[in-house]
């Protein structure tokens, strides 16, 4: 059936799609001149304004922020290739390598990320290196991503640009703009729904 | 159980009156109407170059509609590339079929969805119960509507037109919630609760999809509470329902989407979640994952050389938000899933112009134009609109309507005929004049009298004064008042 | 300037005072003013209501009628956004190439009245005088087709004695929509419902706009009401001087 339907869809489409006289051009994107400070202090500042908890911090004083968003924290994941220097020595973590079987029993994990961008707080995983396979910052209520300054974007176009390769590479995408949301009740505002209800990024200066 | 096709059950002005009597739901439908317009006013403003992206984006949709088969093959071998599978859908019952067939293989009594109207628009709920699986709505709106029984009201929020004390007495009786409050904030927790065994125990979910990219094969849903996130991640296999119209030709082009549509809909810089999968991902997320391509009457908009801009939809529902028709009847008048200005012309070219309450939604409209405004895309909705009525009304038989717009057009054309009938519709008003209105009129134009006055024509036309008055350039601009002997306006008594 | 009156079919049988307002505001300011008699109706009730042959006879008409002016300016907004918006439309959609040539000659050349004096002619004070309180009503053809933009209300800040209240929710449609009142009474109540009580919690005696058929809309809900509020077209309110009263 499926086969017939394709071949006849296709057909209608032939038949009904206008004929176009010039190709589509994309527009010319300039880059922005913008200073790579402003950029990175309006990141910190959307992130906030959608509940994000931003953390600033330098390279060197990352375990130690790191060790104090998780005091408290029992059962803390990370993924299996997180570098083990982000984290306090001593900090009891499980790695996500085999993968854990219950992430319900998971309160907060770290990750990194792979762009953020301005123009919209918003901060990205690829899941690639350092990010984990997608129900690791899905489950546990508490997620904690770790973003350096120079993975920060000014625009939605650049970390489309930025992403292509792993796009192209057909990797998962997260785009995460502050913790879960609703509206749907009187259109009032209701942070954490079913996504984890805390967002803390860690904004790191510096070189990696 | 929610979701209810696209065929209005009733002529738009009847099923208008429904809302319109109901006090709570007015209020209801204001209050969010006006809130989400302001906040949108502010998003749209935000960003420099808005009227650039519109007119981007309106373009590559125009282009894409005009290489539509070149790249629904694209996005198919993508996709296919990529470990996933691809089902083609001529109709609703197609669909329905297909996604019914993909759950009994996998056992499944039920599935989780992702809210998404192109599922709404199959009637897939109603077609999975006929196979004894039950469709769970996971986004909370959808979850309302659906314990309600109800129909969803609106694009974005289907359950706009509910307050929070009905949905705190609605997941009492059905959730068994205990809700102290009817804080949203409990409100969403009770979902939270009633849902997190769901995502984490079905084996198959349901989604649309806002958008996929040829090049890619990437597909990208666009939500907010993370329940998406849940549906696309947890289960073992994942179906998407797809509008043909939907593909993109490249991984760039989703960058003015991702502008145009947050900013649009929930009127928010970003909405909370984005995510973007291509095939499936090995140890990551399903397994197995169906694309189901739909075209349920889209090939015939296409094929109109004026309303196929209607596909350049993105389903943002600004033009609702707008909408002071809408803001009045909301969704349910509409008849279908697609409510207000879009739904006015998308439902009606879905249904080939055939359906007969269908063809009274491109009259819900004042032609007012706020809906083009908004429109993201630069849909031309009051264009469509008017190009609609004018199908309709080719194809409809011979009515005395038709025949005296004809006969008003003939009078109309030629100067003497229009002042004869001038004069004569001043003598005939006669006996419904009272005090230089007009306060009851007989037959179609009742409905004008039942709640407004109609002004009387005055003694004498315009063209009547131009031809008696004095040259008018001997007058200075100390002219004295000599205009008593001219006509007064309607209204005046004189 | 020779300026051709389109006076509209509304204006000619029920306002035509608005149209006499119109001629004498622009002979005031030192134009040359014609009515061609042979003028009836631009088609806009027809094309709105579906019957778009029918419009096309009218369409037709008013090119013929006006194809020798210089300049053609009436008191209406959404009779020159049909004309300027829709005609193109109309001659499209009928594929009448020839029409469509015309059409696209003619049409840069009509204006509405207030986006003629100010954006056209650069005039703000046209020297009225109107000692009055008065709100003013966006028409929707005007500002979303024709994009007037603030043309109205500058012309009125500059009338001599006029006490301008700003109307609430002035962007929102009345409700009148031509057809639109009579195939969906209800929910065009309920518009005007919303309009009738904006202006009337502006306490002004009189409600403009550059249209009178949303006048003619807004007007019967207030005279229904017994508001006390009146509609006065702004040409009438333009063409008033401390010699000449017009509304």
């Amino acid at each position: 059936m499926s086969a017939e339907a394709r071949l006849e869809i296709l057909t209608r489409v032939n038949r009904a799609q206008p004929a176009e006289p010039t190709r589509f051009q994309r527009p010319a994107r300039p880059v922005s001149g913008r200073d790579e400070h402003d950029v990175v202090e309006q990141f910190a500042e959307y992130a906030a304004e959608y509940r994000a908890n931003v953390i600033r911090t330098s390279r060197s004083a990352l375990p130690a922020v790191l060790g104090d968003l998780l005091q408290g924290q029992v059962q803390v994941a990370v993924p299996k290739d997180l570098a083990a220097d982000w984290l306090p020595a001593a900090l009891a973590v499980h790695r996500d390598d085999p993968d854990l079987t219950d992430l319900t029993v998971i309160t907060a994990v770290v990750t990194g990320a792979a762009v953020a961008i301005a123009e919209t707080g918003t901060v990205v995983l690829d899941h690639g290196p350092g990010q984990g396979r997608r129900a690791l910052t899905l489950v546990p209520d508490h997620h904690i991503c770790v973003v350096f300054e120079h993975q920060v974007v000014e625009s939605v176009l650049e970390a489309v640009q930025r992403l292509h390769p792993s796009a192209r590479r057909g990797q998962p995408l997260t785009w995460i703009s502050g913790p879960s949301a609703t509206s749907d009740i009187e259109l009032s505002r209701v942070e954490g729904v079913h996504g984890p209800r805390t967002l803390d990024i860690v904004l790191v200066a510096g070189p990696p | 159980m929610s979701a209810g096709g696209i065929k209005p059950a009733r002529p738009f002005p009847a099923a208008a009156r429904d809302t319109l009597g109901n006090a709570q739901m007015r209020r209801n439908l204001r209050h969010a109407t006006t809130t989400i317009r302001e906040k949108r006013q502010r998003a749209v403003d935000e960003l420099p170059n808005w009227e650039a992206l519109r007119d981007e984006a309106a373009a590559l949709k125009d282009h894409v509609m005009a290489h539509l088969s070149e790249y629904l093959l694209e996005l198919e071998a993508s996709v296919q590339a990529r470990g996933g599978q691809v089902h083609w859908a001529r109709t609703a019952q197609e669909a329905r079929s297909i996604v019914a067939a993909l759950a009994q293989r996998h056992g499944a009594q039920e599935v989780i969805k992702v809210k998404s109207i192109s599922t709404d628009e199959i009637e897939l709920n109603a077609g999975l119960a006929a196979h004894g699986i039950h469709a769970i709505e996971t986004d909370l709106a959808e979850l309302i509507v659906q314990l309600a029984e109800d129909q969803p009201s609106h694009i974005l929020v289907p359950a706009i037109h509910r307050n929070r004390a009905e949905i705190r007495e609605l997941f009492q009786r059905k959730l068994g919630a205990e809700l102290l409050t009817d804080d949203p904030k409990a409100l969403a927790d009770a979902a939270r609760t009633y849902l997190r065994e769901k995502f984490l125990s079905t084996t198959v979910a349901v989604s649309g999809a806002n958008f996929a990219v040829a090049e890619t094969g990437t597909v990208c849903v666009v939500e907010s509470e993370g329940n998406g996130r849940m549906c696309l991640t947890m289960p073992d296999v994942l179906i998407s329902v797809m509008g043909i119209e939907k593909v993109l030709p490249t991984w760039q082009d989703l960058a003015v989407f991702l502008r145009v549509l947050p900013r649009s809909s929930t009127a928010e810089r970003m909405n909370p979640y984005t995510s973007f999968w291509s095939g499936v991902t090995p140890g990551d997320g399903p397994q197995e994952f169906h694309l189901v391509l739909l075209d349920n009457g889209r090939t015939d908009v296409l094929a109109d050389d004026v309303g196929r801009q209607t596909l350049r939809c993105i389903r943002c529902s600004a033009c609702l938000n707008v909408c002071p028709v809408y803001e009045r009847t909301g969704g349910h008048a509409y008849g279908s899933v697609y409510p207000g200005p879009i739904g006015a012309i998308l439902t009606p070219q879905l249904l080939q112009l055939e359906d007969e309450n269908a063809n009274t939604l491109p009259w819900a409209s004042s032609l007012c134009g706020a809906c083009y405004d908004a429109c993201p895309v630069k849909i031309n909705i009051p264009e469509v609109l008017l190009y609609l009525r004018g199908q309709i009304s080719d194809a409809q038989p011979p009515s005395v309507q038709a025949a005296a717009f004809k006969v008003a057009a003939w009078v109309m054309s030629e100067p003497h005929r229009f002042e004869g009938a001038i004069k004569l519709a001043r003598t005939g008003q006669g006996p419904l004049v009272k005090h230089g209105a007009i306060h009851a009129l007989p037959g179609l134009l009742a409905g004008w009298t039942a709640s407004r006055d109609l002004p009387a024509f005055p003694r004498q036309t315009f063209r009547e004064w131009w031809r008696q008055r004095p040259a008018a350039q001997e007058h200075g601009p100390d002219r004295p008042e000599d205009t008593s002997e001219t006509a007064g306006n309607a209204w005046e008594p004189l | 300037m020779k300026i051709d009156l389109f006076i509209t079919c509304l204006n000619d049988a029920m306002f035509p005072r608005t149209g006499e307002a119109t001629a004498r505001l622009l002979e005031r300011l030192g134009h040359e003013v014609r009515f061609n008699e042979r003028q009836t109706c631009c088609g806009q009730m027809h094309f709105n209501s579906g019957y778009q042959h029918d419009a096309l006879r009218l369409v037709r008409h008013f090119v013929d009628t006006f194809r020798d002016a210089d300049v053609v300016v009436a008191p209406s907004g959404s009779c020159v956004g049909m004309v300027r918006d829709l005609y193109p439309r109309a001659a499209e959609w009928a594929h009448d190439d020839a029409l469509l040539a015309e059409v696209q000659a003619l049409t840069p050349r009509v204006f509405e009245l207030s986006e003629f004096l100010v954006h056209h002619q650069g005039l703000e004070d046209v020297g009225a005088y109107y000692p009055h309180r008065v709100t003013y009503h966006q028409t929707c053809h005007a500002m979303r087709v024709l994009r007037v933009g603030d043309a109205p209300l500058r012309l009125l800040q500059r009338v001599r004695g006029l006490n301008l209240v700003a109307l609430p929710a002035v962007d929102q449609c009345c409700g009148f929509g031509g057809t639109f009142s009579v195939k969906n009474p209800e929910t065009s109540t309920a518009m005007l419902a919303d309009k009738v009580q904006h202006v009337m919690s502006t306490n002004a005696e009189a409600c403009t706009a550059g249209d009178n058929s949303c006048l003619m809309h807004i007007g019967g809900g207030l005279s229904r009401l017994q508001s006390g509020t009146r509609t006065v077209h702004l040409a009438e309110i333009l063409a008033s001087t401390e010699h000449e009263v017009f509304a």
